[in-house]
């Protein structure tokens, strides 16, 4: 008995000493390990199929009234693209910019802000939540992403599509910092996911994505693709940049920015 | 698992007559001994892995939006020069310096370093946030799929109405008022009494299981927009993303001060009888004298 006892705190002795190594000493090589991360990462998948099963029935993100605005939205990644043909076209007004939409398409086609403008519009007022845990309220007025896919023709093999950006966040000179992002057609048909060039009933600033941005209201504030300049349908994107399916994604965060 | 209850001992007779009778009860049922040890690791890596999150913007706030702009009622942050920075924590008006802890604290190579919590806490220990939430998530299912095992059972095995459950006796105040006074003594049940959880216990244990943990979770899941959308009386019920987000950090020190009371009386009861009755489920009767 006495020595059965003994080895049960031995027991606890080494399981609690196990476990205080692990939380206090450096875990970063335990935990870190690539096998843990792929295993851990399985909860990901888990989370976005139980949110697509609650957004079966594409429930639309909570809206507020323009006396819920914050006071300050808060500008964050790029708030001005280094890209010289972003700078002439700023500098022209916007005037002759043109949004392109290829890839997995019926026909291709080009936008200009008048094109866009002259399609009818949604106007929502929004929380935006952005990943490091902050949220802000803002207005937005633009096309329904919808209304361009059907306007374009969605291929049957299209599944994502991806946003690619005038913005360089790492500044990088081999444009591996350019910014994009991508969705999938479940979110791409969603009434509030919006290509919105007026915020709070002005146009679009520079610091919040001028002359274009991605509004997908169901997800965190990094899938928002700002300065949008073309959007591409694919069927994948693991040959695109990191392969993650956007610049943050190839920078460790998630695809799914639901949660 | 069948043959620890097989093997429980109940009274075991000493082998000399003079002693007292060495009692032996089977307290902890395997469910609630693997469900505790389940809770032990996620509930400290969803702590620091929580931290690490909370290190990305360490501010709070209350109402329906909350950004740098907004007034935080909360918030680790840092003042004074870039080269001798110092830590700061404020608190609806107050601040104190925190310098080495909260802040500001050392870096991996030793100098100092301006982050809310320090690396000591977080998981990972550097500040990587992707790598944060995954881990916060995947211990949040966790936690949760746990929890629903050990409520589902404890409903069906009778662990609730049975031992957690307070009686007409418990309540009363004269015995709410004794307890206090005993613990505050920390003086401790013997015998019958000691077989059996006393009011404070029952107390403790059902705000966590009733109130803390659901709200943990439920605030945690109202952070998300994707939940917001599908569940949107969430943000009816807490006041928004941003006073969700501060009651579950306040959440997350009931837990914390939880943990430290319950720690505590483990030792002041007897931390070899206390551990060896929730990892083998056997618990030694304290008699009187003993």
């Amino acid at each position: 008995m006495s020595k059965l006892i003994v080895s049960r705190r031995g027991l606890i002795a080494t399981g609690s000493a196990g476990l205080g190594g692990l939380l206090l000493s450096g875990c970063d090589r335990v935990t870190g390990a690539p096998s843990i991360q792929h295993f851990i990462g399985h909860a990901q998948s888990l989370s976005l199929n139980a949110q697509r099963l609650l957004l079966r029935g594409q429930p639309l993100a909570r809206e507020f009234t323009a006396k819920d605005l914050s006071p300050v939205f808060k500008a964050n990644g790029s708030t001005m693209p280094d890209d010289d043909a972003y700078h002439a076209l700023m500098d022209g007004g916007f005037a002759d910019y043109k949004l392109k939409v290829d890839g997995l398409v019926g026909t291709p086609r080009e936008f200009s802000l008048a094109d866009l403008r002259a399609i009818p519009a949604r106007t929502q007022i929004t929380r935006h939540d952005c990943v490091e845990g902050w949220s802000a309220i803002g207005g937005w007025t633009g096309v329904q992403l919808s209304r361009i896919l059907l306007m374009v023709g969605v291929s049957p093999q299209a599944r994502y599509a991806v946003f690619h950006c005038a913005d360089d966040l790492e500044a990088s000179l081999d444009g591996s910092g350019r910014y994009y992002e991508s969705i999938d057609l479940f979110d791409a048909f969603h009434p509030q996911t919006l290509l919105a060039y007026a915020m709070n009933g002005a146009p679009l600033a520079v610091a919040h994505g001028a002359p274009l941005r991605l509004r997908v209201e169901r997800q965190l504030g990094y899938k928002h693709a700002k300065y949008v300049m073309r959007i591409e349908l694919t069927d994948r994107f693991d040959h695109m940049a990191g392969g993650k399916g956007g610049y943050w994604e190839d920078r460790g965060y998630e695809w799914y920015g639901g949660i | 698992m069948t043959d620890i209850a097989a093997l429980d001992p109940g009274v075991i007779p000493t082998t000399s007559g003079q002693k007292p009778v060495r009692e032996v009860i089977y307290r902890h049922t395997v469910v609630v001994r693997i469900t505790h040890w389940i809770n032990v690791l996620a509930i400290s890596l969803l702590l620091m892995s929580g931290l690490q999150i909370f290190n990305a913007h360490p501010h709070l706030y209350f109402g329906q939006y909350g950004a740098d702009a907004d007034k935080a009622w909360f918030e680790l942050t840092a003042k004074g020069t870039a080269d001798k920075p110092q830590g700061v924590l404020r608190l609806a008006g107050l601040e104190l310096n925190t310098t080495g802890l909260l802040g500001v604290s050392k870096a991996a190579d030793g100098s100092p370093a301006i982050r809310a919590f320090p690396r000591w806490a977080t998981l990972p220990n550097d500040q990587d946030l992707g790598t944060g939430r995954r881990w916060h998530f995947f211990l949040a299912w966790t936690l949760v799929i746990n929890s629903l095992v050990y409520t589902a059972w404890g409903f069906l095995s009778g662990h609730f109405r049975k031992d957690l459950a307070p009686t007409r006796q418990d309540v009363r105040p004269r015995n709410v008022w004794r307890n206090i006074i005993d613990h505050v003594k920390l003086k401790h049940a013997t015998g019958e009494a000691a077989k059996r959880y006393n009011i404070l216990q029952k107390f403790a244990y059902l705000a966590m299981i009733v109130v803390v943990l659901p709200g943990v979770v439920l605030t945690g899941m109202t952070m998300s927009p994707g939940i917001d959308a599908a569940w949107p009386w969430l943000l009816d019920l807490f006041g928004g993303r941003p006073t969700a987000r501060s009651i579950h950090f306040i959440c997350a020190n009931l837990i914390v001060i939880f943990v430290i009371v319950h720690v505590v009386e483990v030792f002041l009861v007897g931390v070899v009888n206390e551990m060896r009755s929730m990892i083998t489920g056997r618990y030694v009767v304290p008699q009187e004298h003993a």
